[in-house]
Parts: structure tokens; sequence; C-alpha cells
């Protein structure tokens, strides 16, 4: 699966902006199809997108008048969080494919290991940005901003911002300052994501950092086999979100990407799906097996 | 954590989740992100 990983990323951003004509109206598709989320970071005021986007919506239940926490966007994201974990930011999510098609441009490259202590910055977006200031920071009629679309969010403008104000004379004339200030944020991720790998995911996402809670308990898991493992530590050079798989296979920043997999001489990593961490099954087949050879002797 | 804990907790939290996505829906959340992802979000384009 993970050879057919690019694939799979384009066809999910389609997915996810499956109304493309809107791009040349400079209108944005008004059906109830936004009712439901999308799994990854996408705008819902990109023109073809086809769903809400968690993080905005979370944002925009919290910040109204009526209420002052989403049960319905938590559940979603708790549901597939459990179901998928972090395979949505390597597999589904818009913005990791965007980020990761810049990192192919061919110029030296950076590592991020020395920079592990950033990628509990993410949390603190998610706690503060997300959770905290659109709930508590609210004006007279208890209205809060949505924090995170508004100062940080790259997002917004690259699939927002720009399309939109390129088709509309109207939008354009009304960018601002914000505008501005967002713009060099989108900038920034840019070039960081040429010399860095993903760095908006390893660092400020929080979706991502909403999901990587879960990576640890989701159904999708990497499963290394002991026995087939030679120590030869490829797979753990091989990760570009700086992960030893052999230690920790589910470990929050693993995005499931597969790359660990294509790596291995021995075939000692793959993916698993299902409950319980498979353990109990390989034990049970590794004691059929000493049943055998002893029988055998 | 064991097997049968992982289990436990997996299903625990696919029931949680599954709970509070149609309690949100219940009170009328899916209205509300409706509203607001079918008009311009003006702060998420940077107007404003």
């Amino acid at each position: 699966m993970s050879r057919f990983r690019g694939w799979i990323q384009a066809g999910a951003t389609l997915l996810t902006n499956l109304h493309l004509p809107n791009f040349l109206k400079g209108g944005l598709y008004q059906g109830t199809g936004k009712t439901v989320c999308v799994p990854g970071l996408n705008c819902y005021s990109c023109p073809a997108a086809s769903g809400a986007c968690p993080i905005g919506a979370f944002q925009a239940v919290v910040g109204s008048s009526k209420f002052s926490f989403s049960y319905y966007i938590t559940g979603f994201l708790i549901l597939l969080g459990v179901l998928l974990g972090r395979f949505i930011c390597g597999f589904l999510c818009p913005f990791g494919w965007f980020q990761e098609l810049l990192h192919k441009i061919p110029t030296k490259k950076l590592s991020t290991k020395r920079l592990k202590p950033l990628t509990y910055l993410k949390y603190a977006v998610l706690l503060v940005m997300v959770f905290l200031l659109p709930a508590f920071l609210v004006n007279d009629v208890g209205m809060g901003d949505p924090f995170f679309c508004k100062y940080l969010c790259p997002q917004g403008v690259l699939e927002g911002a720009i399309p939109l104000s390129l088709a509309n004379s109207g939008i354009r004339a009304a960018l601002g300052k914000l505008f501005t200030w967002k713009f060099s944020i989108l900038l920034s991720v840019i070039a960081l994501s040429v010399l860095f790998y993903r760095p908006f995911c390893k660092w400020l996402c929080p979706l991502g950092a909403f999901y990587a809670l879960f990576n640890r308990v989701s159904l999708f898991q990497m499963k290394v086999d002991k026995n087939k493992c030679v120590s030869c530590g490829k797979c753990a050079r091989a990760c570009k979100m700086d992960v030893d798989v052999t230690k920790t296979p589910n470990h929050t920043e693993c995005i499931r990407c597969g790359m660990c997999i294509r790596a291995c001489p021995t075939k000692a990593v793959c993916f698993r799906y299902g409950f319980g961490d498979g353990k109990d099954k390989a034990k049970a087949a590794e004691t059929l097996q000493t049943n055998n050879n002893n029988r055998e002797e | 954590m064991s097997c049968g804990k992982k289990a436990a907790a997996q299903i625990v939290l696919l029931i949680t989740g599954i709970t509070m996505l149609c309690f949100g829906v219940w009170r009328g959340e899916a209205a509300t992100v409706l509203s607001k992802a079918i008009k311009l979000c003006l702060e998420c384009v940077g107007i404003g």
C-alpha cells in the first residue's frame, strides 16, 4: 500500500475538493455535504471543498453563542483517531501531501532530529488556539474568534484566499493586514517544507496533534516481528518523521507512511489492522511452531 | 499495555466517539457547522 501512497494522497485530495469548477466561478460549494467533516486539514473556504474542516468546524461550534464545547467534532475525531490514527496524516491529508511535494524539490535537505522538542508545540496550539481561546475569549454576545484559522492556518490562504481573490475582485480588494500576516506564514511553511520534511505536520498542526494522541490505541498499527528483525537500523534511518519503529512502533509522530516497511531487508515491519496488538496470535503461532519442532525432534 | 486492555480501550473509545458524535448532532451542532462551512470564512482567508 505504501508504494501507492502518492496516488492515494492525490485521490484523497481530489475527493476532499470535488467541486473543481468553483475555482473558476469564485464561489463556494454550499450543499449539505458540508455538514460532514473531512479527515484532513482542508479549508472549507476552498471553492472546491466538499466537506468541513474539522479544526475550523470545532472552533465555529465552540466560538458560537449557543455552545461552549463540540461533542460532534470531538466524537468524530475520536472515532477517526481510533479507526485510523495518524494514517490520515500520511495518506489522506491534502496539506500533508502539499508539503511532501514541496520536499521533492531537489535542494539540500535538513534533518529535524535535533528539533524534536518543537514537536510538542502542536499540542500547545491544539489546546490554546483551538480549545481554550475560542471558548473563553468571547465578545459581548458570547462569540469567540477561530484563533487557529485566523492567525496561524496557512491552508486558508493557499486554498481559500489565493484562488478566491484571483477569481473575485471584491475579495481581492478586501484583503488587508491579516492576509499579509497569513500569507507570510504560508511562504515560511513553503520555504521550510523544501528544506525539512513536513514541518507544519511535525511542529504546528493541531489536527495531527489530536490524531497523535490516538496512535497507541489506533486499530491501524505498525507491527515489528522481533524474530525477523536483524537490528540493522535501516528502518530508523529511512524514517523522515524521526521514529525508530523497532523501539516504538506506534509512536505519536508515526504517520504510517510505510518508509520503514520498504527499507526493511527482512520484511520484519508491516501494517496491522485490528483490535488489540496481535501479540496473542503471534504468541500462539510461536508456541505452535515450538511444539511442532519438539515433535519432529 | 496488554492485548486485552488495548482491545478494551479501543472499544470504549469507539463507543465514546460514536456517542459524542450522536449527542452533538442531536443538540444541533451539525447545523452550526453547516452554516459556517457554506459561507466564506473571513478569518480563514485573511479578511477582518
